[in-house]
């Protein structure tokens, strides 16, 4: 559903990324683990296009409908089924959830550029947007800021399937999320849709193993191998990757 | 879910202080009529604040230039009426027209920038069809200002000495324009702009276009921006350089802050507060003006960030 | 045809020797906190006034003044920063312009009260009046002071920032703010200091410009769209980028004023703005 060929980043002598290949199927669970600094979320801005790179290519969708998307825009490829969420919360903070995701919807839908018909005509993308928070249960009505944090990272989470993608890549969804919070955020990973293709990054080695049906590891920027977790689980170089180096806060 | 559309639908309610408010406005009439010139230019600066309130209240950008569409609009109207015809509202919907062109021109550049770029840009846009104008004094009248022509009155009615018509134009047009910007601001575009300027950066991610966004939103504005300044020249049948200078730009900046930027009526109240002031205080040497309105600059940014308006919903907000 | 040239590069490089010292400062802290300081031009203001004041008022000699000059722009910008610049680091672009075109009104109005709006000047010492004569062509002397002055000072910029741990200090704090935080660097006070230096240099700006361009109230504004061109297009956080500005920017003017009069300031922001557009950051500038 999601590949990549060849991926390439460098800034100056410094290789964010480096030869990267991928290929993701439909519907698979895909963790992306690697200590800090080895280039993932720069992977996710690669991919979902903000930052442009050097040299590879990247495609989106499988057999006939695959299309090459490495020039798109990034707003493009989110119309064509891309979305990710962000490690650090990027929401509307004086909008509420609802106004939020009811704007992801609209725009998904097209109807984003009227400027002379009112918000209350466009029923059905503000129910949309009330069913998606109903279902991870974030409060419609408060304005972003002033939501707890873990509903906050849910409303990052309802931003993004909002845009009904095909493919989903998660930077650290349960990030500084408190134990009591981090529950709901579980459900909602585990929730998703099987139709959906995952990936995503997580330094919580629980989460990785319970959600994840296969795991890259990247060090460096560099993908160092891809598994099963049990093979990963196994495997030396792994070991030595996280135990090697001394353990740091996720 | 008849629960989310009610939500929406309670923001975009005509509330019953605005009918009030806007009742009011007809007051002048009757209890001030020698201020009836006064209340003309209150009715076209608030004009001017509500379009830049499109782009620095509900968009998030910075403008430092925004006089560049008014006075485009206001040399256009004046320069229909010198060599054309000296109808009023067509003249208007052309001048209109001409700026949002402006507009939309200049937004090809302007919105793909931030910060101190943007801020440069925006400045410098409005200095150079300041120059521009100066310079093309045999179209312009340079720095004698546009001259020799009257717009006698619009739709059969003469613009008196006691301003009554002006008015009465000023504020119907004003009226008119307000209702448009309303609509804009609660249609989904208006949402969209509302998301540009909370996260920028979210916006692509949600699929938005917002380079699109901008670029319409610097359009309208534009576009009543340019109305505003026709309205200037038809009811003083003169135009100025001052129309396009920096002072202008500055001005209304300094009026949508005060009142309150993003709150549909913070614009208008800036303007009849700034202006009435203004008026009152007009004996005063202007620098010592300038002095007033830089301490109020300065108290309302570190105590009142949402000016006039936000200050008001907070404290409603703390009674509550 | 060619001394007229060599007249107007002369003049122009003068004029634009001024404007760098006037500049230089808006553009490292710019680059430093990114705080937009619209009253940089009030500091140039301070220092020219205050020049005038200790000339006129007290008969100090006119290069006595100069020091003091730079002295007293940099205290009153510590007092701005300390008490209300602060506490705006982290406020949008727009909070902060407002914020210091109030500062800008407020010392406009405060300069009018006191000094009146007449045109301000200063007596020079005899040896920088006239002019000195040099292969055919007379150059005027004072403005061959302010050229080996802003000369002077630039080398004692760039001798500070590249040979000096408090000019490290500078540099890495304008090109990774957190880092250098994190390296345990004292932003705050290196910040400080730096507005000091940049406020005071803006001073002595100010009270060199006086012989040239005169001295009245509204001088913070009518400057101000040059500095800001300088800074914005010389780059930010770059006193190289500052100074190449600075010297296009003053002979092209000079240039522009000389050869098409009819075009006014016309030519200065259509260059600016096409500048702008093919390098958003400016010449020297660093994402």
């Amino acid at each position: 559903m999601l590949s990549v060929k060849k991926l390439n980043k460098s800034f100056g002598s410094l290789v964010v990324a480096q030869d990267i290949d991928l290929a993701l199927p439909k519907g698979t669970r895909y963790a992306l683990i690697g200590p800090n600094g080895a280039g993932k979320t720069t992977l996710i801005n690669l991919v979902t296009g903000m930052l442009r790179p050097d040299s590879g290519q990247i495609f989106l969708g499988e057999g006939e409908n695959q299309a090459e998307i490495t020039a798109l825009q990034p707003y493009r490829r989110v119309r064509q089924g891309l979305a990710r969420t962000f490690q650090i919360n990027t929401l509307f903070p004086r909008l509420t959830a609802l106004e939020s995701v009811t704007l992801a919807v609209l725009e998904r839908e097209g109807h984003a550029h009227n400027w002379w018909r009112g918000l209350p005509a466009f029923g059905p993308a503000a129910d949309e947007a009330a069913s998606i928070l109903g279902s991870l249960n974030v409060p419609a009505e408060k304005p972003t800021r002033e939501l707890a944090y873990g509903q906050q990272r849910l409303l990052e989470i309802a931003l993004a399937l909002a845009t009904r993608p095909r493919v989903l890549l998660l930077d650290e969804p349960a990030a500084g999320v408190p134990r009591d919070e981090s529950a709901a955020l579980f459900a909602a990973v585990e929730n998703l849709s099987r139709e959906l293709t995952v990936l995503f990054i997580e330094h919580d080695m629980n989460v990785v193993f319970r959600f994840a049906s296969r795991i890259i590891v990247m060090v460096g920027g560099r993908i160092l191998l891809e598994g099963t977790p049990d093979e990963i689980g196994r495997d030396e170089r792994v070991r030595e990757v996280y135990l090697g180096r001394s353990r740091h806060a996720a | 879910m008849a629960g989310a559309s009610e939500q929406l639908a309670r923001q975009v309610r005509w509330r019953p202080l605005e009918t009030a408010f806007w009742l009011a406005a007809l007051a002048p009439f009757a209890v001030a009529p020698s201020y009836l010139s006064l209340a003309s230019q209150v009715a076209i600066t608030a004009l001017f604040a509500l379009s830049l309130d499109l782009l620095v209240g509900y968009a998030g950008l910075v403008s430092l230039g925004h006089a560049a569409f008014f006075g485009f609009g206001a040399y256009s109207a004046g320069l229909i009426a010198k060599h054309c015809w000296s109808e009023p509202l067509s003249a208007l919907v052309v001048s209109a027209a001409l700026a949002g062109l402006l507009g939309y021109a200049l937004s090809h550049i302007v919105v793909r920038f931030r910060h101190l770029a943007l801020i440069m840009l925006t400045l410098g846009f409005g200095l150079l069809l300041l120059e521009a104008a100066n310079s093309a004094s045999a179209l312009t009248g340079g720095a004698d200002g546009l001259q020799g022509f009257r717009v006698p009155g619009v739709l059969g009615f003469k613009f008196d000495l006691y301003g009554r018509t002006a008015y009465a134009y000023s504020l119907l047009v004003l009226f008119l324009c307000f209702l448009v910007a309303r609509r804009i601001i609660h249609s989904p575009f208006g949402l969209a702009l509302r998301g540009i300027r909370e996260n920028a950066l979210r916006m692509p991610a949600i699929g938005s276009a917002s380079q699109a966004h901008l670029r319409k939103a610097y359009t309208l504005s534009a576009a009543l921006a340019g109305i505003a300044g026709a309205l200037l020249t038809h009811t003083t049948s003169t135009v100025s350089l001052e129309v396009l200078s920096f002072g202008r730009s500055a001005d209304v900046l300094v009026i949508l802050i005060l009142g309150g930027a993003g709150r549909l009526y913070g614009g208008i109240l800036g303007a009849i507060i700034y202006m009435v002031a203004r008026d009152q205080f007009s004996g005063v040497n202007p620098q010592y003006w300038y002095f007033w309105i830089g301490l109020l600059l300065v108290a309302v940014v570190m105590f009142l960030p949402n000016g006039i308006l936000g200050g008001v919903s907070a404290l409603r907000k703390k009674a509550q | 045809m060619f001394s007229s040239l060599a007249a107007v590069l002369f003049d122009g490089f003068a004029y634009g020797m001024l404007l760098f010292l006037l500049s230089v400062g808006l553009s490292v802290t710019l680059g430093m906190m990114n705080f937009v300081n619209l009253a940089h031009c009030s500091f140039a203001m301070v220092g020219g006034y205050a020049a005038v004041t200790l000339a006129n008022r007290f008969g100090w000699p006119f290069l006595a003044t100069l020091p003091v000059a730079f002295i007293v722009a940099g205290a009153i910008a510590i007092l701005l920063e300390r008490l209300l610049f602060r506490r705006l680091y982290r406020a949008s672009d727009l909070d902060q312009c407002l914020l210091t075109i109030g500062i800008v009104f407020i010392s406009i109005a405060a300069f009018a009260w006191f000094y009146t709006t007449e045109q301000q000047s200063t007596q020079l010492p005899a040896f920088l009046q006239g002019s000195i004569q040099a292969g055919g062509m007379s150059f005027a002397s004072y403005r061959l002071f302010l050229i080996v002055v802003a000369l002077l000072v630039t080398g004692l910029l760039i001798a500070g920032i590249e040979h000096t741990r408090f000019g490290a200090r500078v540099r890495a704090a304008v090109d990774n703010q957190r880092m250098a935080r994190g390296l345990g660097i004292d932003v705050d006070r290196t910040f400080m200091l730096t507005f000091a230096i940049g406020g005071g240099l803006a001073g002595l700006g100010g009270a060199l410009s006086i012989q040239v361009i005169g001295l009245d109230p509204s001088f913070a504004l009518t400057f101000l769209v040059y500095v800001l061109i300088v800074v914005s297009v010389g780059g930010l956080g770059s006193i190289g980028g500052s100074f190449a500005a600075a010297t296009v920017l003053g002979i092209s003017d000079m240039a522009g004023k000389y050869y098409f009069p009819w075009l006014g300031a016309f030519l200065i922001y259509l260059v600016m703005v096409a500048l702008l557009m093919w390098r958003p950051v400016g010449l020297f500038g660093r994402r």
